[in-house]
């Protein structure tokens, strides 16, 4: 893996619950979803980061924080020397034109009402300081050009294109105010195995270009690998693991980590017959009501008392130098 | 392999302008970098609605609606007040086309004075209850809370309210006053869309709900766009739909309301003229004469359909999808 | 156009399930789009067969059309047959259809809170189709959705019987699902895209549980899935489809191994790998074809990265046989397997 660049974000104890409430006139708190809990992590220039996980583990919550789409329990986000949840009026529109996100879903994602061309101007009507009025459709033809579309198709309308054509749509728009980082949650997931090659090579192509730094949220552990960096595992709200991609997917030592990686099926009938097979029981537990001490431990083979009573904190363990939430971490290869 | 890219962009379009197959460029072959300037929804909508020939049939309708109500004298000489009871219920002739009713009156000469009236109240109502409806209902499906909660409980009040029983009321009090002509009218006009705004406001209420959920609003959020623009370019185009809807069909519903309270004796009076009051003049006699019953239900079918046709081939314009 | 059938010209009876040369086609506004052109295969009891494709290539087209539950209109087929035990269930009057679905084929979708009702215990809604179709007693049906329940592995099922849908995980959901499509002992097992909405440690253990009640049963089972890693995991054989045809067919090693369609290569140079980080990914260029104006002759040319003019342009490829049951729809499928291409 080439060097790291220096870190851009810095994510700090990053806590969202929801509250749960009861009642239509005094609405009263009943309880709390624990959708993200203390996540920590530092994004540096260049690189990509990938979060996996299942559903339900918060890496969609952990996007809208940082877009600032919802406000954090509590815990900071270090952008520029600055905590971006403490900003407002002219910082937070710095804040906009610099973390971009792409989104999952292409069909939604883009307003059917507009043509391209105004999609992809908007950040533009926006933020009125960065393109003069003149320059736009330029501008605009020239992003379209970036993402492999044609720049002829500007006075087109979404419902005319199809969903790789439009996932390119929506990366041109994120691209618009030249952002330093983009936010991808899921953005190859909706997509057919043929077209989400072409959408991950342009991202990469783009990343190589523009200099950008990805935060790459997906379930594909096999597109996570392809194109991170670095790996985080989540798990109901936590981070469990995080290394470089080498080290998450050749030396894992989270038991739920080796799990997920065993657990997913490669195209390759013989490599069953070789592979580590390990088969959890269940599924996710609520994170409305998540289990005490080490919240994987309801679906643990190694789980002891310990696991109950003590929460595993995510640092650095004798058996490897990357950290691990667990308390028997060990190293497995999973992946052949 | 970014070449390849370029391939892609000028395979990929189904609906390509080259045609069924359209021939992929030579990899590394610059595009044709003609500049197009980029158009508005509206000037798309109205490229798509200058070609429909329905579009024009209601524009030509209600064109001669309101050119009607305006200059009633363009369409007949006769004078829809002078009723002799010696032409009473009187067969149609050259000078009355569509013959005289139960008192003498020129049958097409009270339809047609009676168009401005009926369209000032039917479209006075109509226009209220939208406004009416469409900011309360904007408002409370975008901000939600506190608010909505007050708007769905006035929502809920006023639809309690029996339009008939309520306009008696209230028209009653107006005609006690000794109101005239002018004071009816704005009366009529603002009982009938302050009772009437609630469905138009549910339903923009609910579609707001809808739309606001979107992902391309989160979208235009992240971009850092304000409330107004959000409301206004993402929810609004795409809310609007069933409002047209709803409101076209109040239009019509208004004017049989103005017939109702009319015909109850708390609307307008003789010797005002309106669709509403020709009516329910001659329902009684419908078995002897259905001719001056006919006439002004015609010219009111007729005006609803008009708005009812411009009301839909607007929406099918401003939506892409249907182009 | 007549494909050569998979497996040889038989006579119909010889397996348990065979679709030959079926064609469908869907009448809209804007046209005719022909979404099936021409699938043939066959299943045998206890073998999977894995239906391979991406959105669009006809894959659960060709399965609503096996359990004749395909909207016509708009659907049409103006061709084609579907054998099962020799019997041709397109031309099966209505009633005689209805005993075959459900009992005899029954199906399992992609999304299982949908397909479930919210307002029936699971209990009941496993035992409906007993009480209904059977002699059975309520108290009788009963019992046997608990067996059925103990059979898709739901914990303690006696006591969950009369739990309600959304009481259930997404697992458990599709646990339920898989339990109400075995009530009757099927024969063919239809399972179309069964845990694409399931999360990846789910999925491993739903199809580990598909792989062994269609082994414990005996029962067929095709298996339709857009995943070529979960087709490795669990198919006996895989047929690829592009475009309404079946472009490949093989056993599931030798089309990983050697893949004779260049579509199939594409797609399984194109998907990133677990097992290493990999460079930059071979791409499939352009889109699946529009269905309603379908390129000439091979419907994979546009996009082939080895098309040769003229013959790929203006001729169909016939299904060639290329033995043990193997068969490609390309004009160089030999050259491929010969690793004289590309």
């Amino acid at each position: 893996m080439a060097t790291l660049g220096e870190p851009i974000l810095r994510v700090e104890n990053l806590v969202k619950h929801f509250s749960i409430t009861q009642g239509i006139l005094f609405k009263k708190k009943i309880g709390a979803v624990q959708a993200v809990d203390g996540v920590s992590f530092e994004l540096h220039r260049g690189e990509t980061l990938g979060i996996v996980g299942e559903s339900g583990c918060g890496k969609s919550t952990l996007a809208k924080l940082l877009m600032r789409l919802e406000h954090p329990t509590s815990g900071r986000a270090i952008l520029n020397d600055k905590d971006i949840f403490k900003m407002s009026g002219g910082e937070l529109r710095r804040l906009r034109r610099n973390v971009q996100m792409v989104m999952q879903d292409p069909y939604t994602s883009l307003n059917p009402r507009m043509t391209v061309g105004d999609i992809i101007g908007e950040p533009y009507n926006i933020h009125t300081e960065v393109a003069p009025k003149g320059d736009r459709s330029r501008r605009i033809q020239e992003l379209l050009e970036l993402v492999g579309l044609n720049p002829e198709h500007i006075n087109r309308y979404p419902h005319q294109f199809s969903g790789g054509q439009r996932q390119r749509i929506g990366i041109a728009r994120a691209l618009a105010l030249k952002p330093e980082i983009i936010v991808c949650d899921e953005p190859v997931s909706a997509l057919d195995v043929s077209i989400q090659a072409q959408v991950i090579n342009l991202l990469e192509k783009l990343q190589n270009e523009l200099a950008l730094s990805y935060i790459f949220i997906a379930h594909d552990l096999s597109v996570v690998r392809h194109i991170s960096d670095r790996v985080g595992v989540m798990y109901l709200g936590k981070i469990v693991e995080i290394g470089t991609e080498d080290e998450i997917y050749q030396r894992p030592t989270h038991p739920y980590t080796q799990a997920l990686l065993s657990a997913v099926p490669m195209p390759d009938p013989d490599a069953r017959l070789h592979r580590d097979i390990i088969r959890l029981e269940g599924d996710v537990p609520s994170p409305a009501n998540p289990p005490s001490g080490c919240r994987f431990r309801t679906r643990c083979w190694k789980a002891q008392e310990k696991c109950a009573t003590e929460e595993p904190l995510l640092i650095r363990r004798a058996v490897e130098p990357h950290p691990s939430a667990c308390h028997f971490a060990e190293l497995r290869h999973v992946v052949a | 392999m970014s070449s390849d890219f370029e391939t892609v962009a000028a395979t990929e379009l189904h609906t390509a302008t080259r045609g069924p197959q359209g021939e992929p460029n030579a990899p590394g072959q610059p595009h044709t970098m003609e500049t197009q300037k980029p158009r508005s929804a509206g000037a798309d909508a109205w490229r798509e609605l200058r070609r429909k020939p329905l579009f024009w049939i209601g524009v030509a309708i209600a064109a001669v609606v309101v050119v009607m109500a305006a200059f009633p004298s363009l369409f007949t000489s006769a004078d829809p007040t002078v009723c002799p009871l010696s032409r009473r219920m009187g067969g149609p002739s050259g000078e009355a086309i569509f013959g005289y009713d139960v008192q003498g009156c020129d049958v097409f000469a009270k339809a047609v004075y009676g168009t401005k009236n009926s369209v000032m109240i039917g479209g006075g109502a109509a226009l209220l209850a939208g406004v009416v409806g469409m900011l309360l209902g904007l408002t409370a499906g975008f901000f939600g809370s506190w608010w909505d909660g007050i708007v769905s409980r006035i929502i809920d009040i006023v639809l309690g309210l029996p339009l008939l029983l309520a306009g008696i009321v209230f028209m009653k009090r107006v005609s006690n006053a000794g109101g005239g002509e002018t004071a009816r009218i704005v009366a009529l006009i603002a009982i009938l869309g302050l009772l009437g705004w609630t469905t138009a406001a549910r339903v923009i209420r609910a579609s707001v709900i809808t739309a606001k959920q979107q992902d391309y609003v989160q979208a235009a959020r992240m971009l850092g766009a304000g409330n107004g623009r959000i409301m206004w370019r993402h929810i609004l185009p795409n809310a609007i739909a069933p409002f047209t809807v709803i409101i076209t069909m109040a239009l019509g519903a208004f004017i049989a309301a103005e017939a109702t309270l009319s015909f109850l004796g708390v609307g307008l009076v003789p010797p005002s003229q309106s669709w509403g009051l020709a009516i329910s003049e001659a329902n009684p006699y419908k078995r002897e004469d259905f001719v001056p019953l006919l006439v002004p239900s015609a010219f009111l079918a007729l005006t609803v359909l008009a708005f009812i046709i411009l009301g839909d081939t607007i929406r099918e314009a401003f939506d892409p999808k249907l182009r | 156009m007549t494909n050569l059938q998979v497996g040889g010209d038989q006579p119909a009876g010889q397996h348990l399930l065979e679709v030959r040369d079926l064609f469908v086609e869907f009448h809209t506004r804007d046209g005719v789009a022909k979404v099936i052109n021409g699938v043939s295969y066959h299943l045998d009891a206890g073998e999977t067969l894995a239906v391979l494709g991406e959105s669009g290539s006809g894959k659960s087209v060709t399965a609503q059309a096996i359990m004749g539950i395909l909207d016509m209109p708009p659907a049409k087929i103006p061709k084609g047959q579907i054998f099962y035990n020799g019997d041709d269930l397109l031309k099966m009057a209505e009633n005689r259809r209805r005993d075959i679905r459900g009992k005899d084929i029954s199906m399992i979708f992609q999304d299982a809170l949908s397909a479930l009702n919210p307002v029936f215990s699971v209990g009941w809604q496993i035992s409906e189709t007993l009480r209904t179709r059977t002699e059975m007693s309520k108290d009788a049906a009963m019992k046997r959705a608990i067996e059925l329940m103990d059979l898709v592995k739901i914990p303690g099922a006696k006591t969950r019987v009369k739990d309600y849908p959304h009481q259930f995980s997404g697992g458990m959901r599709q646990r339920v699902m898989i339990a109400m499509s075995l009530a009757m002992d099927p024969k063919v097992l239809i399972a179309d895209e069964p845990t694409t909405a399931l999360d990846v440690t789910v999925q491993a253990q739903i199809m580990d549980l598909l792989a062994d009640l269609r082994r414990d049963l005996n029962m067929g089972m095709i298996l339709i899935t857009h995943d070529l890693g979960v087709v490795a995991d669990v198919a006996d054989r895989i047929a690829v489809m592009y475009a309404g045809r079946i472009i490949e067919h093989a056993d599931v090693h030798s089309i990983y191994k050697q893949p004779a369609h260049p579509y199939t290569r594409g797609l399984l140079d194109s998907i990133p790998r677990l097992d290493h980080k990999g460079t930059e990914l071979a791409t499939i260029k352009g889109l699946p074809p529009n269905l309603m104006r379908l390129p000439t002759g091979c419907k994979y040319h546009p996009r082939c990265p080895y098309v040769q003019k003229p013959i790929c342009v203006d001729e169909e490829p016939r299904s060639l046989n290329l033995g043990n049951g193997r068969t490609s729809a390309c004009h160089f499928a030999k050259e491929m397997l010969d690793g004289n291409l590309g």
